[in-house]
């Protein structure tokens, strides 16, 4: 399994772009083919602060419940609305329409933590 | 320990299943199409499904039939030859040993398909309540099982057979060949729809699989896995053991009283469900809707509270999961009676959030006649 390689990444299977000063979220491939067909997400309001680390968001699939969980501290400035009536957009297109929340970091220094595409390859090569 | 494999291993393989441990079992639970394509091919045409895992064995000789009416809840041994019939196994108190299908092909002769995951516990019951009264002839491991299960399955079925399955009736089997192979054929499911299991050898099962699925494709049928399986069975409201069904409950509580026949003489239960049935029940299954602006699913081992009640939780959710024909969220779950009537608002605990639902009648999805 090949990642983007203009994105960053977490442990807990999310990815990060850059765009302009807010950085967007989505899941990556590795957790959509885990979770199966996703039927419903449920995303924080425009605005909600979120923690790094604290849980921001529901993800249900057939299957089974994940939670969500921010990547960086900050505020939500988007949400993708369109997951309301597409959640399937998850399975689709996971680094594109799947998309789930733009967030301002309060810490810039917080996305120097995040794991490139490398190092996020072994992370799921050990998995 | 390794799980096992069933002889259509490989098969799901070269599909591009994504196999799980399930029940010390190898199985597809998707294949490349998902669950929810799966689901719908299953509802509008027709699907294919590996459930070789699941148990099967003979009660044989001249007193089967004695041991057959005590084991069983439901009429069994008097059915005609021929007939397939729903039952249950029940602890001297009531509780349910299992749930499965007994085949009724001669008064000395009865074979039954139960549950993966109880393969060891039934036959040591049968054996037990056999004891030197009648052979158990486990065959689990020389018998595969298909499920063809869609509005369009006994139509394929029946073009394989060469025109001797579409006559049979529902809950009725018959040695019949399909595409080449001699099968047992049952028209029998747990999908909600019409169709048929089809027990045969290992050595057969890859095989048939191959021209069931060829002759399926072309008409929209597809393989599916265990999480599409789970997914129909909840929509038609069937119970699967382990969830609704278990040693704690009894038939009449998981609403199988037409499984029960409390006036066929004696059986393993009896005394106990009689006088239940005589007191009433205290706690019942219903099938429940989340209402639509909740946004959340309930499931397996979710409370269903009431936060004016003494101890605020009064249930438990057994299954529950997303209605991928019916729409939104469904499950079902043991509550008082008192909380059972249909249109009764129901609280579940979701992970830390009250979340309303409303009791329904009736099965989720009723197939259309």
């Amino acid at each position: 399994m090949s990642f983007p390689s203009d994105l960053k990444y977490t442990n807990d299977h999310e990815w990060l772009r850059a765009q302009g000063t807010s950085w967007r979220v989505g899941i990556t491939q590795f957790a959509v083919d885990a979770l199966g067909d996703i039927t419903l997400v449920d995303l924080p309001k425009e605005g909600d602060q979120v923690t790094k680390g604290q849980k921001f968001g529901v993800i249900e699939s057939v299957k089974s419940v994940s939670d969500l969980y921010a990547p960086v501290s900050g505020k939500v400035v988007a949400i993708n609305g369109a997951l309301k009536d597409a959640p399937e957009d998850v399975n689709a297109d996971p680094y594109g329409k799947g998309w789930m929340i733009d967030i301002e970091p309060n810490d810039k220094g917080e996305i120097d933590e995040l794991l490139d595409p490398a190092a996020y390859a072994t992370h799921v090569a050990a998995q | 320990m390794e799980p096992k494999k069933t002889p259509l291993w490989d098969t799901h393989k070269a599909l591009g299943a994504k196999l799980i441990d399930f029940g010390g079992w190898h199985m597809p639970v998707s294949y490349p199409a998902g669950t929810i394509k799966e689901h719908k091919a299953v509802r509008s045409a027709l699907g294919l499904f590996d459930v070789s895992h699941m148990g099967e064995a003979y009660l044989r000789g001249p007193r089967a039939r004695e041991v057959v009416a005590r084991l069983t809840t439901n009429a069994v041994e008097s059915a005609p030859v021929g007939k397939a019939v729903y039952t249950l196994l029940c602890t001297p108190s009531g509780g349910i040993v299992d749930d499965c299908i007994f085949y009724k092909r001669a008064d000395d002769d009865f074979m039954v398909i139960f549950n993966a995951g109880n393969v060891d516990k039934d036959l040591a019951w049968f054996r037990e309540h056999a004891s030197t009264t009648c052979d158990v002839v486990d065959v689990s491991d020389e018998t595969a099982l298909i499920a063809v299960q869609g509005p369009k399955a006994v139509g394929v079925l029946d073009k394989l057979s060469g025109g001797t399955l579409a006559q049979v009736p529902t809950f009725a089997f018959t040695d019949a060949t399909v595409a080449g192979f001699k099968v047992i054929a049952a028209r029998t499911g747990y999908t909600g729809e019409d169709g048929f299991e089809l027990a045969c050898r290992n050595s057969d099962a890859a095989a048939l699989w191959a021209a069931l699925l060829d002759a399926a494709t072309p008409l929209g049928g597809l393989p599916i896995g265990l999480g599409a399986r789970d997914s129909l069975r909840l929509e038609s409201k069937l119970p699967l053991y382990g969830n609704e069904l278990d040693e704690d409950h009894t038939p009449l509580e998981a609403g199988l009283g037409w499984a029960v026949k409390l006036d066929k003489g004696d059986f393993l239960g009896a005394a106990r469900l009689r006088e239940q049935k005589a007191a009433g029940l205290t706690r019942q299954l219903v099938g429940f809707k989340i209402d639509e602006s909740a946004r959340a699913i309930a499931r397996h081992g979710y409370a269903v509270v009431d936060r004016k009640a003494a101890g605020e939780v009064i249930g438990n959710v057994t299954s529950g999961g997303p209605g991928i024909v019916v729409g939104g969220a469904i499950g079902l779950a043991y509550v008082p009676v008192a909380y059972a009537a249909a249109g009764t608002q129901l609280t579940i605990d979701c992970r830390g959030k009250d979340t309303t639902a409303t009791v329904v009648s009736g099965k989720f999805y009723k197939r259309p006649q």
